[in-house]
This record gives C-alpha cells, sequence and structure tokens, in this order.
C-alpha cells in the first residue's frame, strides 16, 4: 500500500500558482488594504479540523445560542417586562378579563396576536434546553476523551463557567412570562434566598425591591437575561472558540495522527460547508420542534397569583438536579441560641451543592494533573477505556447527577410507573450516596476488561469463530491477524507511569518539605493508574506473533486436507458435502 | 520522574511504529461522472425545495388565522405547524444540502498541519519578563510603598462605590415577615368568590381555599388592596379551612378552642420554601405540597410528616362572629412561610 | 365480561370473610338494622312518595346484596377490618350523587383492594346504576343525582367561564394540575386525570369528595361555580393545541424529557452522519 510520504508545507493540495485578477481577488484586495487581514487569513483559511461526530456536539450548543439570540430579539419586540397590573382583553378567551401583570399579557398577546409569536417563544424555550443539553454532552466528550488536558485547562474553565451561566441565563428566562408555573419558581428563589444565615432576608428584599412578589423582580430579571449574561456568554463564548483555534483542536490517535500535527479537511471549504450547513440543521431541527412540541403553554397556567399553584411545578430540566436535591433532603433546621435559624434543608442542597459541584467540575482537569503528576502537553484523545478510574469518576459524577434528576420528577414518576413519592424519596436519599461508588467501581472495572480485550486482540488477532482440530484430537481456534492500521491505532497511547516521589527523606532523616503531600499523591496515583492494563511491549507483541505462526504452522496440514468436519471452515464452498443426516 | 514542563507528550514507536497515513481514496462520486452530475442534482433538488418552503412559509403567514377563531388542522394550531413546519424544513434542506455538498463534491483530500507549542520560545519570555522587570523598577512601585499602599487602598475603597448604590435596591425587612393582614374578628372567606363562610355550610372532609375578607372590601369605591399590594400580602394571608370529625383532632396544649365543630384553618404557604399548598387528602387528613413533597398532618397541628419541610403549617386559631361566620381570633402567631434567619427573634400575633 | 366481575365479586366476598371476626357480623348486622330501620322510618314520607321508586329501591337493594354487601355489609352499614380500619366504607347519607360517581365512573366495584378505586369500564347499566343510587339514596339524605341542568354547561358566558378558571386554578390545579392532566399524592395516590370525564361525574365528584379528595360542598362552592369550572374545563378541551403535541401537559419534566431524547438524539444522528466517513470507490480516478 503506497502511503503518503510527505506532509505538505502549506494547507493547499495544489501547487501555489499566481493569482489571476478576478472578482474576488479585487474584493480582497480592498478590504486588505483597509484591514490588512491577510495575514491571519492566509494562515487561517485553510485551518484544519480534524472531523469525528463527537467533535460537533460543542457546535449545536453553539448553533442554538445563535438561535436563541435570533429568536430572543424577535420576543424583545413585543414582550414588555412589566408586573403593572392590567386586565387582559387579547384573544385568548379562557382569559379574557382576568386582571394579570403587563409581563404575562405581553406573553400571551405574542402567543395569540403575533403570527410566528407562539414559533419564536416555542422555538426560543426549546433552543435554550438543548443549548444547555449540548453544553452538557460536549463537557463529558471533552472530559472522557482527556481533550481537557495540557495546554486546554483553561478552555475547560470557561467552558464550565459557560455552563453555569447557561443554566443562570434559562433560569431568568423561565421566570419572565410571569405564569403561574415562573411565578412559582420565583417563589421558590425567594425561599432559596431567605435560607441564607445572615444576609438571607436582606438579599431577598433587594432582589424583590421589599416583599415578595413586589413589583420589581421582571423588569430586574429582563435585564440580566437580554443584557447581562448573553454579553458574558459572548465574550466567553469568544474567548472559548479563540482559544480553541489558537491550541488547535484535538485529534484520535491514528496512522500518521500524532502530536505534532493535526489531520483532517481544511476550513475553507470543506469545514465551513459541514459546520455552516449544520448550523441550518440545528436552527431547522429547532424550527421543527417548535411547530410540532408545545412547550411552556403559559396560557393553560393562568397568571401568577400567590394563592395557586399547579401539580407538576417543576423547573426546566438543567434546574432538576438542586430540585430534586431539596425534595430528598431530611428536613434539618437548627436554631441557634433560640434566635437565629439556620434552614440546612434549603440552603444546603439549593446554594451550597451547587457551587461545590461546579467548583468541583473546574478543577477537574487539576485534580488529574496533580495526581497523575502528568504536566505533558497532550494533543492526542485517550479512549475513555484508556482511563478507568478517570472514566470512572465522570461516570460517578453522572450517576449522581441523574439520580438528583430523578428525585426532582418523583411526582411524574409515581404517577407515570404507579409508584410512591414516599418510597422514590427514601430510595433516592440512599441512592445517592451508594449509586455513585458502586458506578465508579463498575466503569472502572468494565474499561479495565475492554483494555485486556485490546491487548487480546492485539496479541492474538481476531477471533475467526473457526475451530480447529488437529491430529492428536486437540482444538484450537483460528486467529486473524489484525491490520497493521488497526494495531497501531490500538497501541498509539501511553504507557502510565505511577507517581513515586522522590525520596521520603533526605540524608539526615528529615522529612523533605511536603513530604507527606507527596506521599498522599503518589498513593492516589496508584489508586488512579494501578489496575490499569498495559499495552504490550514489542517483545510481548513479537512472541504474539510467534504464536500465531506457530498455530498457522500446526494447522497448516489440515489445509485442504478431507477430514471429517473440516471442510466445514467456514471459508470455503463445497460441493456434494453435506453433513450426515443420522436422525432423520 | 522528571518531566520538563513543556514536553510534549508523544506516542512511542513501541511497539509498532507509526505506518504514517494511508494513502487517499477516491470516492465514487470522484471516479463515476453519473454519480458525479446525480449528486450535483440532489444538492441543488435541495435547495430549490428550500425556496419552495419559504414560498409556502409566506403563504401559511397569510392563510392561517390565528387569535379568536384560529385555523385547526387536525386538533392543532394551523399557523403554528405550519410556519414552524415550513421554516424548519426550508433551513433544513439548506444544511442538509450543503453538507452533502460537502462530503460528495467537495475535495475531500485530508491535509495535515503541523502544530507549534502553545508556549512562546525562551529568549521572547525572558524577554517579556524583562521589560516587565524594566517597567515596575521604572515605575518604583517597589521602592515607594506608600504610593502602592495608598492607590491600593484607594482602589479597594473605590470598590464600595460600586456596592452601596446597590442599597436603595429594596427596603430593609424590618418585622414585614412576621406579621399579615389577619387579624381579631376577619372574616375567613373563600377565595375567588368572596363569600363568608359558616360552619353548617361545610361538610366532614371539605376542603376551602381561603383568604382573608379584607381583600373583597372597598372603601370609598376603591379596593383596598388591589394589584401588587394584593399579590404581597396574598403570598402570606392565604389559607386553607378544612372540617373533619373533632374526635380525629388532637390539638397542641393551648389550641383546643382554635377550631370550631372540627372546622380549622391553616396557612397555605408551604413552610419548605413557600409554594402555596392545598392537595388535601380528606381521609388521612394528610396536606401535600406540590413542589417538593412535604406532608403536614392537619389533624395533628400541622405537624411535618414527610418531606424537607422543618416547621409545623402555622394555624389560624377561628371563632364565630355575631352573625355565625367564621372569623380569625388573632393574626397568625408565629411568621408564615419558607424560614428566613431572623424568624425567631421577632414576636408576632396580635 | 360478566363472568369475571362475578369472579371478582365473589373473591372480593371471600377476602372479606377471611378478615371478620365471627361475632362482628351478626352484631354490625344488628346495629345496621337498626340504623336503617330507624333512618327509613323517619325518611320514608320523603322518599316514598312513588311506588315505582320503591320499585327501585328494591331492585336496587337486590343488587347490593349481590355486588356491593360483600364489602360494605347487607345493609351498607360498612365492615371495620380488625385492624379498627375500613374495609368497606358505611354508604348511609353518602346520597344518590356519590353512587352515580363511583359505579358510573367503573371505580366501584372494585377489581381489587388498594390504595385506590381506578376509572374503568361501568360494571353495571345505567338502570342498574339508578336503581343502587335510589337504594342508598332512601338509607340516608345526602347529595341527589344533579339534573341536567345543573352540569349543562352550554349556556354558560364566556365571562363565568373565565371565572370557572379562576375557581379552578385555586381549587384544583394543585393535585390535577394546570391542564387537568392529573397529579401524585402521597403513598401511591394520585389525582386522576379530568380528561374526557363527563360534566355530570365532575360535577358529583365536587359534591360528594370521593376516596381523598375534598367535598366541595353547594354551600361554599355553590351550584354556579361548580359550573363555572366545568363549562372551563369543557372549554380547553374544545381549544385546538395551538403549539403542537401537548407531550402530556406534564409540565417540564416531559418537556426536558423531549429535549433530549428528540433534541440531542436528532442532532447528534445528524452529527453522526456529517462526520462519517463516505463511500470508497476502488475505481482509480480518471486520470484528467
Amino acid at each position: 500500500m503506497s502511503r503518503t510520504e510527505s506532509v505538505a508545507r502549506t494547507n493547499g493540495t495544489k501547487a501555489s500558482k499566481a493569482a489571476k485578477p478576478n472578482k474576488v481577488g479585487a474584493a480582497a484586495e480592498w478590504a486588505d488594504d483597509r484591514l490588512g487581514l491577510a495575514t491571519l487569513a492566509k494562515k487561517n483559511l485553510r485551518k484544519v479540523f480534524p472531523d469525528h461526530w463527537s467533535f460537533m456536539l460543542g457546535e449545536i450548543a453553539l448553533w442554538s445560542f445563535i438561535v436563541l439570540l435570533l429568536t430572543g430579539v424577535f420576543l424583545t419586540l413585543w414582550f414588555r417586562p412589566s408586573m403593572v397590573e392590567v386586565v387582559y382583553d387579547g384573544s385568548y378567551s379562557q382569559l379574557r378579563g382576568i386582571k394579570m401583570s403587563e409581563a404575562y399579557a405581553s406573553s400571551l398577546h405574542l402567543s395569540f396576536d403575533v403570527r410566528g409569536g407562539l414559533l419564536m417563544r416555542q422555538m426560543h424555550h426549546w433552543a435554550a434546553m438543548v443549548f444547555i443539553a449540548a453544553m452538557m454532552v460536549h463537557l463529558l466528550r471533552v472530559f472522557f476523551t482527556g481533550a481537557f488536558r495540557k495546554p486546554r485547562e483553561l478552555n475547560w474553565v470557561i467552558g464550565s463557567l459557560l455552563l453555569l451561566l447557561g443554566t443562570l441565563e434559562g433560569f431568568t428566562g423561565y421566570s419572565l412570562p410571569d405564569d403561574l408555573l415562573s411565578g412559582t419558581g420565583i417563589r421558590a428563589a425567594d425561599g432559596f434566598m431567605k435560607s441564607m444565615p445572615v444576609v438571607g432576608t436582606y438579599m431577598s428584599f433587594f432582589l424583590f425591591g421589599g416583599e415578595f412578589p413586589g413589583d420589581s423582580i421582571i423588569p430586574r430579571l429582563y435585564t440580566i437575561h437580554v443584557l447581562l449574561i448573553p454579553g458574558i456568554l459572548l465574550a466567553l463564548i469568544g474567548a472559548h472558540m479563540l482559544l480553541l483555534v489558537y491550541h488547535k483542536h484535538t485529534q484520535w490517535p491514528g496512522p500518521g495522527r500524532t502530536e505534532q500535527n493535526v489531520v483532517g479537511y481544511p476550513m475553507l471549504p470543506v469545514y465551513m460547508a459541514k459546520a455552516g450547513g449544520f448550523f441550518f440543521v440545528v436552527f431547522g431541527v429547532l424550527g421543527l420542534m417548535g411547530a410540532l412540541l408545545t412547550i411552556n403553554p403559559v396560557w393553560r397556567f393562568g397568571p401568577y397569583n400567590p394563592a395557586e399553584v399547579t401539580a407538576g411545578s417543576q423547573p426546566d430540566w438543567y434546574m432538576g438536579w438542586p430540585d430534586g436535591a431539596l425534595r430528598i433532603m431530611p428536613n434539618w433546621e437548627t436554631h441557634l441560641w433560640n434566635n437565629w435559624t439556620l434552614s440546612w434543608n434549603v440552603f444546603l442542597p439549593i446554594i451550597v451543592l451547587p457551587g461545590l459541584m461546579f467548583t468541583i467540575v473546574m478543577m477537574l482537569p487539576f485534580l488529574e494533573q496533580w495526581i497523575t503528576g502528568d504536566k505533558r502537553e497532550h494533543h492526542l484523545l485517550e479512549r475513555p477505556r484508556n482511563a478507568p478510574s478517570r472514566t470512572g469518576l465522570m461516570v460517578a459524577l453522572m450517576t449522581f447527577y441523574a439520580i438528583l434528576w430523578m428525585a426532582g420528577g418523583n411526582d411524574i414518576l409515581a404517577i407515570k410507573l404507579k409508584l410512591s413519592i414516599n418510597q422514590i424519596t427514601y430510595f433516592n436519599r440512599a441512592a445517592v450516596f451508594i449509586g455513585p461508588v458502586i458506578a465508579f467501581f463498575i466503569t472502572r472495572r468494565w474499561c479495565i476488561s475492554l483494555q485486556r480485550a485490546d491487548n487480546d486482540k492485539l496479541l492474538h488477532g481476531l477471533e475467526s469463530g473457526v475451530i480447529m482440530r488437529d491430529a492428536q484430537g486437540g482444538y484450537t481456534e483460528k486467529h486473524i491477524p489484525l491490520p497493521v492500521d488497526k494495531a497501531y491505532t490500538l497501541t498509539a497511547r501511553a504507557r502510565d507511569e505511577v507517581y513515586v516521589p522522590d525520596s521520603e527523606a533526605d540524608e539526615n532523616g528529615v522529612n523533605a518539605p511536603g513530604a507527606r503531600l507527596n506521599k498522599l499523591r503518589s498513593r492516589f496515583s496508584r489508586l488512579w493508574y494501578g489496575d490499569n492494563i498495559q499495552k504490550p511491549t514489542k517483545a510481548e507483541l513479537e512472541e504474539g506473533h510467534h504464536h500465531a505462526e506457530l498455530e498457522e504452522a500446526h494447522d497448516a496440514p489440515l489445509e485442504g486436507h478431507a477430514a471429517d468436519g473440516h471442510q466445514f471452515d467456514g471459508r470455503h464452498d463445497i460441493e456434494d458435502e453435506h453433513l450426515s443426516r443420522q436422525h432423520d | 520522574m522528571s518531566i520538563d514542563k513543556r514536553e510534549v507528550s508523544a506516542i512511542e514507536a513501541d511497539p509498532i511504529a507509526d505506518p504514517g497515513l494511508p494513502a487517499h481514496q477516491p470516492r465514487p462520486t470522484d471516479t463515476d461522472e453519473y454519480l458525479e452530475k446525480r449528486a450535483e442534482r440532489q444538492v441543488a433538488t435541495l435547495f430549490g425545495l428550500s425556496t419552495l418552503f419559504v414560498i409556502l412559509f409566506c403563504v401559511s403567514y397569510f392563510v392561517f388565522k390565528i387569535g379568536d377563531d384560529p385555523t385547526e388542522i387536525l386538533g392543532f394550531g394551523a399557523s403554528n405547524v405550519a410556519l414552524g413546519g415550513c421554516l424548519g424544513l426550508a433551513l433544513l434542506c439548506i444544511g442538509v444540502g450543503m453538507i452533502q455538498w460537502a462530503r460528495k463534491l467537495m475535495s475531500d483530500h485530508e491535509i495535515v498541519e503541523f502544530r507549534h507549542p502553545g508556549s512562546s520560545s525562551d529568549e521572547d519570555r525572558t524577554e517579556t519578563v524583562a521589560i516587565l522587570q524594566t517597567g515596575l523598577e521604572e515605575s518604583g512601585i517597589g521602592r515607594r510603598p506608600l504610593i502602592r499602599n495608598s492607590l491600593l487602598g484607594a482602589m479597594g475603597a473605590l470598590g464600595i462605590v460600586a456596592i452601596l448604590p446597590l442599597r436603595d435596591l429594596g427596603p430593609l425587612p424590618g418585622d414585614k415577615l412576621n406579621h399579615t393582614v389577619w387579624k381579631k374578628g376577619m372574616r375567613v372567606v373563600q377565595d375567588v368568590g368572596g363569600n363568608p363562610i359558616k360552619p353548617a355550610d361545610m361538610e366532614i372532609g371539605q376542603l376551602v381555599n381561603g383568604e382573608p375578607a379584607v381583600f373583597f372590601e372597598e372603601k370609598d369605591g376603591e379596593p383596598i388592596y388591589d394589584g401588587v399590594a394584593l399579590q404581597v400580602q396574598k403570598a402570606k394571608a392565604a389559607v386553607v379551612i378544612v372540617k373533619m370529625q373533632p374526635d380525629d383532632i388532637t390539638p397542641w396544649p393551648g389550641r383546643e378552642n382554635w377550631g370550631v365543630d372540627g372546622i380549622l384553618c391553616y396557612s397555605k404557604i408551604c413552610t419548605h420554601v413557600g409554594c402555596p399548598i392545598s392537595l388535601w387528602e380528606q381521609q388521612t387528613h394528610h396536606l401535600l405540597c406540590p413542589c417538593h413533597q412535604s406532608t403536614f398532618d392537619l389533624a395533628d397541628n400541622g405537624k411535618v410528616i414527610f418531606g424537607p419541610a422543618a416547621r409545623h403549617l402555622p394555624q389560624l386559631p377561628l371563632a364565630l362572629d355575631d352573625e355565625g361566620y367564621l372569623i380569625a381570633t388573632s393574626d397568625f402567631t408565629e411568621a408564615v412561610g419558607p424560614s428566613f434567619w431572623e424568624r425567631d427573634t421577632i414576636k408576632t400575633g396580635e | 365480561m360478566r363472568l369475571i366481575t362475578s369472579l371478582i365479586r365473589r373473591t372480593v366476598g371471600r377476602l372479606s370473610a377471611g378478615r371478620r371476626s365471627r361475632l362482628a357480623a351478626p352484631l354490625v348486622l344488628l346495629l345496621g338494622l337498626l340504623i336503617t330501620g330507624g333512618m327509613y322510618a323517619a325518611l320514608s314520607p320523603a322518599s316514598a312518595t312513588k311506588a315505582a321508586d320503591e320499585d327501585q329501591v328494591a331492585k336496587g337493594r337486590a343488587l347490593f346484596l349481590v355486588g356491593c354487601a360483600s364489602c360494605h355489609g347487607k345493609n351498607a352499614e360498612g365492615i371495620t377490618t380488625v385492624k379498627g380500619g375500613q374495609y368497606g366504607p358505611p354508604l348511609v347519607g353518602v346520597g344518590a350523587a356519590a353512587v352515580d360517581f363511583q359505579v358510573g365512573t367503573g371505580r366501584m366495584p372494585l377489581a381489587q383492594p388498594g390504595d385506590q378505586a381506578l376509572r374503568k369500564a361501568p360494571v353495571y347499566d345505567q338502570d342498574e346504576i339508578e336503581a343502587l343510587s335510589a337504594f342508598v339514596a332512601s338509607l340516608g339524605p345526602g347529595p341527589a343525582i344533579p339534573e341536567k341542568s345543573e352540569y349543562d354547561y352550554s349556556k354558560v358566558s364566556n365571562e363565568e367561564m373565565v371565572r370557572g378558571g379562576e375557581f379552578f386554578r385555586t381549587n384544583c390545579t394543585a393535585c390535577h394540575n394546570f391542564a387537568g392532566a392529573g397529579g401524585a399524592l402521597p403513598r401511591g395516590r394520585f389525582a386522576p386525570s379530568l380528561n374526557g370525564v363527563s360534566a355530570k361525574h365532575m360535577y358529583e365528584a365536587m359534591l360528594t369528595g370521593p376516596q381523598q379528595m375534598p367535598v366541595f360542598s353547594d354551600q361554599v362552592l355553590t351550584p354556579e361555580d361548580k359550573l363555572q369550572i366545568i363549562s372551563y374545563l369543557k372549554k380547553n378541551e374544545a381549544t385546538p393545541a395551538y403549539g403542537g403535541f401537548t407531550l402530556g401537559s406534564l409540565g417540564p419534566v416531559s418537556e426536558g424529557l423531549f429535549a433530549w431524547l428528540v433534541g440531542i438524539g436528532v442532532l447528534v444522528g445528524f452529527a453522526v452522519w456529517i462526520a462519517a466517513n463516505p463511500a470508497r470507490s476502488t475505481r482509480k480516478k480518471p486520470t484528467a
């Protein structure tokens, strides 16, 4: 097989020629005279992006964010963020004549008296749900493949901040229409704030401009929702993308794909067409969802009234997990000196837990780096199975998240699966602690088994399913050797090195500074890497191949030999041969 | 183990050396002109379809009515489904067309780009550090701690300017959270309708969602509470009135005469985070909050029997007025709604 | 069908026989006879005006003894379990409306003992339900089956229907959810969906408070209020689904599920397609 011997010096596949003056050239010249971007563009227009489906998950988030901006602008043309009381006289007869806030009345107006208004509302809401979901699957992809490692730690931190801000942005948007559901959400948020020790009551009064609900919360949330958070989001997304371009995309290992290069398609035209096309696909799918799937039917909820509530009062899915924590939390409350109330039952699950979780997620790259002591740059991805402890850790976190998620929908689970809310709650209280531990060990073991299977493939080849019987009556299975590209891909990973502290004590027996920490670190490192299966060495591989040769030699005399049954090896067609049918 | 911090990890050629990029293999559209033309037609058709859907979008915009008497298709709002469907399909056609173009027709030679270390060169680094040092020295910031420290102090003080003006975001809490509009002699009336309630009107197992009568009263032709003020007071004063078999009720000492003929009145605002609760099971006397499933036993003083709420539901003492209607004998004797830090410090009631 | 129901009834009967203490039956029977006798004497001038009614009651009693007495007692006095709970509650004074609701929606007779009686196809036909109702109504005063005029919502004005919506959100959504799709109650019980329930049965449910549902008596929630609530719900049933499929009208949980399954699911599918290696040809490219 002939191979591409060398790599091109430039990113083109054709020799460069002096360009004939044409329209494109003229336009580019005009622009460069004023902007001087040719130097930058030269480098980047043919920038290489590797192709893999999992590299497009972040793109889903990016494109849904653009859809959010577009549909959001449309909504602002009609939505009025005001809590002034008005009497509704629009088209929806079930609410005509009712007193409600202007915010809710304008939401109804958007839904019933503006053509395409309901569509834009639904697309905006679906895009928000998909935006955050896509950020999360993107985060999982980056973690599972080790793409967060040096030099990309900062981009991981930026990404985590984006997730946090996206969640807040979603929550503020959910609260704006001032229907019964969103008002119930704000009511709960008021309760969350009041649970904060010392400052809680003041926070609540300042945010609401007095007692709940007041007349300030919706205009304030509106400014946060359309200006403050989107501004920060845009800036951070910009930084996220710039760093992506600067670092160049990671890639999967494979023949010709090394730590020193990127192999893929050029930005112009292939990647631009694919990414641009994907934008339209995301937009289109969100359009179809907005057309066919009802989301947040505000008109069914009615205006917010602090004396009303509906069954199935839940936040949107991304707030479901802290809400679940809130549901399964035991009802602890401490009274300090009979004067001060500390509501652990609210404060811990809704204020402390999300903060803690986001901090943990943000620190994951630094945590792993500290444990492994690996300070090298990494541009080749790792398969999840080749980092069993890392994979296990994330699966444990996912399990934790999923159980809280389940707890957040416990009432819907109860009616749909005919279970008891109380039993679901008791179960989740235990599962939230036990589940992640079990998930960690199962995942880790699973990964290690997969590593073993990979090694078996490398050493012995693929199992053919053909059983051979030799002259002595022994049975063996035929193995097919792995193609070299596949074999190389399997071995294209580093050997794990368990961190060993330099020396525990100097010659005088005095512990070196930080020795205790280093000891801890080496213990963690051993836990992290200790049970991993390393790829075979050259010697092992050769021995494996030697084995295969022996096997072949062993089977050679049987080749073509008409021993009973041997002809049915699945590889040859045999005429006039039938299995005997003694039992007919 | 010593690792150069700027080292890029590398895959050693052990046990198998990198065989290098495989040779490029053409696609069927590269080798077969018929297939190439077909792909071209496919892409162009998709783009054409997109235009068609845009036209349909415009048609549906004008054809399907919304508002009072909307056009219906199969029980759905025609306008939304048609507009969204056309828009979605128009966009999808463009997207799928572009991607198909890239996959089938654009050059698919993979190209290789080299990575350069993320960090700057050593010379650049040393030079930058030197420049920084020079700048710092020339400013004299290290030699003149007085200037440095006073500047830092001034900057810190400026932070106050960012915080203090936020003070007027809202008033101070005071004891507002500990009082509601309930007071001695105020009638308990049915929510929405505003009718006062006689004990004989209620049957065993009945639940009435109630409000203080003042919400339905007028003064000089204007409602006493209206708009935002009404919402604020409702958020604290809403109640549920329930009637049980008097024998089932086990009042705490001091609460024996808070009910009338087995009729008790409790705050409707959950003590967890403040959702209004009215899921009453008349046979078990349990009241469940739909938000986080705190469950209160109304036959037992509103005690929490399940869920995350920590406090019992505040009870409103009831009596009858001269005309035989239910009235409150005082405000709630404790703050209603979610817990807060200062809750126990302020006296409530009366 | 008949066979199955009679089988179920017999099973239930056997169960109840097992649970009763031996002495309880005659005692309760005696008590029941005394109560019914007393009630009957007190109420007979009002309830037994026509011979036809008496026929109805007699027919209802016959049906009751076969289908209901095993749980509710031969004279509807209720059966108490050994632990003091109710095996079948007493039906004296529950009124005809309760019977019409419970039997008319198929909740009674129970298919099996459990937390909650479920809606199913009714076992008795309309005549039999009327007879049963008449019999139970004859035991003691209770809410009567509402007249058609009471739940006929066709003449309710829009304004009144809107007010019904306000009553609905104040009194009903907490359990039955904003769209009447139902909701969860403690310990596996639930508030059922209101969609497809007849106006009469809605009215009777508010009037009688079946199972865990609170009673909404006519004095507090007036017949007009009830009618308005019904007209609001029926108006919603007749309104098109403006935004497409309603996803069960369960709120954000089902929406989140669809965001992941449909949104992320379909888009990841597209991503796989975009990045998939297209088919390769073994033929050489014609040298141009």
